[in-house]
């Protein structure tokens, strides 16, 4: 089968600065796959790339079979791509609930409808409570499960997600990644994360992709890439050594 | 809405709807003047207060509204009916230029509200000279008969555009209150909030932010034919003036930006009190030139202070009704 996202040998470069250089890889339908590498690899460029906040230099980008790379942020969620922010963008003036509703319009014209879908995705990430507070009053854990929450509303058949795990304590994490697991299993849901937290890198991804320097230096399984030597040396430390 | 609200806005209706009967010309003048502001602010609230998109020119659809009416009436004996809707045409194509020029180039903020102020400026110079219009010298209509009611062209009696701007501004309100529960008001609000975030969530924000600034023209327009007809006299130097976008803006702000009742209020607050003391001073003999503008700053001033998101949110919560 055709994979559901395919990176084709992308670059990009600031003011001469190569963040990302000939990247490749893909993400297989269904499939969860981790993006790492230390800070400055290029991992958010290689997202922001992905959901058209901007245009690859050279390469090109597939999902489902079609080219996406250069199309704008919005056309990109509406072909099925959505995404959370690292530093968290809440609608701070809106309350938990009308974030949510913002991105379930995406899917249907009618708020009692986008109302529904949202009320439900609120409960599964443990919000529910908090649906009518202003999302201003939330917590940084929180407001990450919001993004995560505004991105699923959109119905997407991939989710990009930037360092959702980050600020979570280990219980949080673990049923954060218990959700991931469930919309994966459950829905097909094909995920795509950067992650720092290896903890949630190891329980959820099939396939990790490590960047550093804005290139790509090792690619496999979990137990592959954390015995991999280059992996160890610029990014999870000799020390852990197996 | 909550039964408290509804109720309490069917008895403001009543009262308002009963006024004529018996009050008198001198409040009525004062009614209607509330109501034009409720009316213009509101309009302004669609772009500013529920989009996020700062005008200070909003007197280029006043004015412009109000001289394509005036002039159609005036030079080609087109009553205001006809004349309405192809101010709201001109108003809208103004509208979608603006918005065009800054959405498309990224033009946004405090840049986006310099642009607006450009267009109203040089719209001011552009009719100062246009001698179709009067120029500088200013566009009169014949002063309407105060007793006869002639609804084809417009002139009645005060009370008639009393109702007629009740009927604007009620509906402006309800418009409102639809536009905001709708998917657009929601994008709106996103828009307002984070762009960005609004953008990955599949809202194309130049459409969006485009529709909010071509409602907000449209009604803007409408907000100038009556001025037009009320008025009877119309001059560049002042329909244009920058203090009128600011007078149009000043309400919602003191009301509160982005609520449905906040520009009502701002009006009625704004009207009032500054009706009251320049009436109060004259009571004592005192004729300060300007005094109004001075009382504007400080209730301004108090606002940002002590109630930075206007006086409706915390009077909202005290009465016990919702947003």
């Amino acid at each position: 089968m055709r994979p559901l996202l395919e990176v084709r040998s992308i670059a990009k470069s600031f003011r001469g600065l190569k963040a990302v250089a000939n990247a490749s890889f893909e993400v297989p339908q269904g499939g969860i796959v981790a993006l790492i590498g230390p800070n400055g690899a290029g991992k958010t460029t290689c997202f922001n790339m992905i959901a058209g906040v901007f245009a690859p230099d050279t390469g090109e980008i597939m999902f489902e079979g079609r080219r996406i790379d250069g199309r704008r942020p919005d056309q990109i969620c509406v072909a099925g791509i959505g995404r959370t922010f690292q530093i968290v963008k809440p609608f701070a003036g809106l309350s938990v609930l009308d974030n949510v509703i913002v991105g379930a319009f995406n899917r249907t014209k009618h708020l009692a409808e986008a109302r529904k879908a949202s009320e439900s995705i609120l409960d599964q990430l443990g919000l529910g409570p908090k649906r009518d507070l202003p999302a201003s009053s939330l917590t940084l854990p929180d407001r990450k499960r919001l993004e995560v929450a505004r991105a699923l509303a959109t119905g997407p058949k991939m989710l990009l997600l930037d360092e959702v795990m980050a600020g979570l304590r280990p219980t949080e994490c673990d049923q954060m990644v218990e959700v991931f697991r469930e919309l994966n299993a459950r829905d097909g849901l094909t995920i795509l994360l950067i992650e720092h937290v290896m903890r949630a890198v190891m329980a959820l991804a099939q396939q990790i992709v490590v960047l550093h320097h804005g290139e790509i230096i090792a690619l496999g399984t979990p137990q592959q890439v954390v015995r991999d030597p280059a992996v160890l040396e610029c990014y999870l430390g000799e020390e852990t050594e197996v | 809405m909550n039964p408290r609200a509804r109720l309490l806005l069917g008895a403001l209706l009543a009262v308002l709807l009963l006024l004529p009967a018996f009050a008198s010309n001198y409040v009525i003048s004062v009614a209607t003047l509330i109501l034009y502001f409720a009316f213009t602010g509101q309009a302004w609230n669609v772009m500013m207060g529920f989009a996020g998109q700062l005008s200070l020119g909003h007197s280029l659809y006043v004015g412009v509204g109000a001289y394509v009416a005036a002039a159609m009436f005036v030079n080609l004996g087109i009553g205001p009916w006809l004349g309405l809707w192809v101010a709201i045409l001109v108003c809208m194509a103004l509208g979608a230029a603006i918005g065009f020029l800054a959405f498309r180039f990224g033009i946004s903020g405090v840049y986006f509200a310099l642009l607006t102020i450009a267009f109203a400026e040089f719209t001011r110079v552009g009719f100062d000279h246009l001698q179709w219009t009067g120029g500088s010298g200013g566009l009169f209509l014949k002063v309407a008969q105060r007793e006869q009611m002639d609804l084809l062209n417009f002139r009645g009696p005060p009370a008639m555009y009393y109702y007629a701007i009740l009927a604007l501004a009620a509906g402006a309100l309800a418009l409102c209150a639809w536009l905001l529960r709708s998917r657009a008001g929601y994008y709106w609000q996103a828009i307002r909030e984070n762009e960005e975030a609004a953008q990955a969530l599949g809202i194309n924000t130049f459409r969006y932010k485009m529709f909010a600034v071509l409602i907000s023209s449209a009604m803007t327009a409408v907000s100038g034919v009556f001025f037009a007809f009320y008025y009877n006299n119309l001059f560049p130097e002042q329909i244009f003036h920058i203090s009128r976008s600011i007078e149009i803006i000043l309400g919602p702000i003191i009301g509160g930006i982005g609520t449905l009742f906040g520009p009502v209020l701002g009006a009625f607050v704004l009207t009032v009190l500054a009706d009251g003391i320049t009436e109060l001073l004259a009571l004592f003999g005192v004729e300060v030139p300007g005094v109004k503008q001075v009382f504007y700053g400080v209730v301004l001033l108090g606002v940002v202070m002590f109630l930075p998101n206007g006086i409706w949110p915390s009077l909202a919560k005290k009465i016990g009704v919702g947003k």
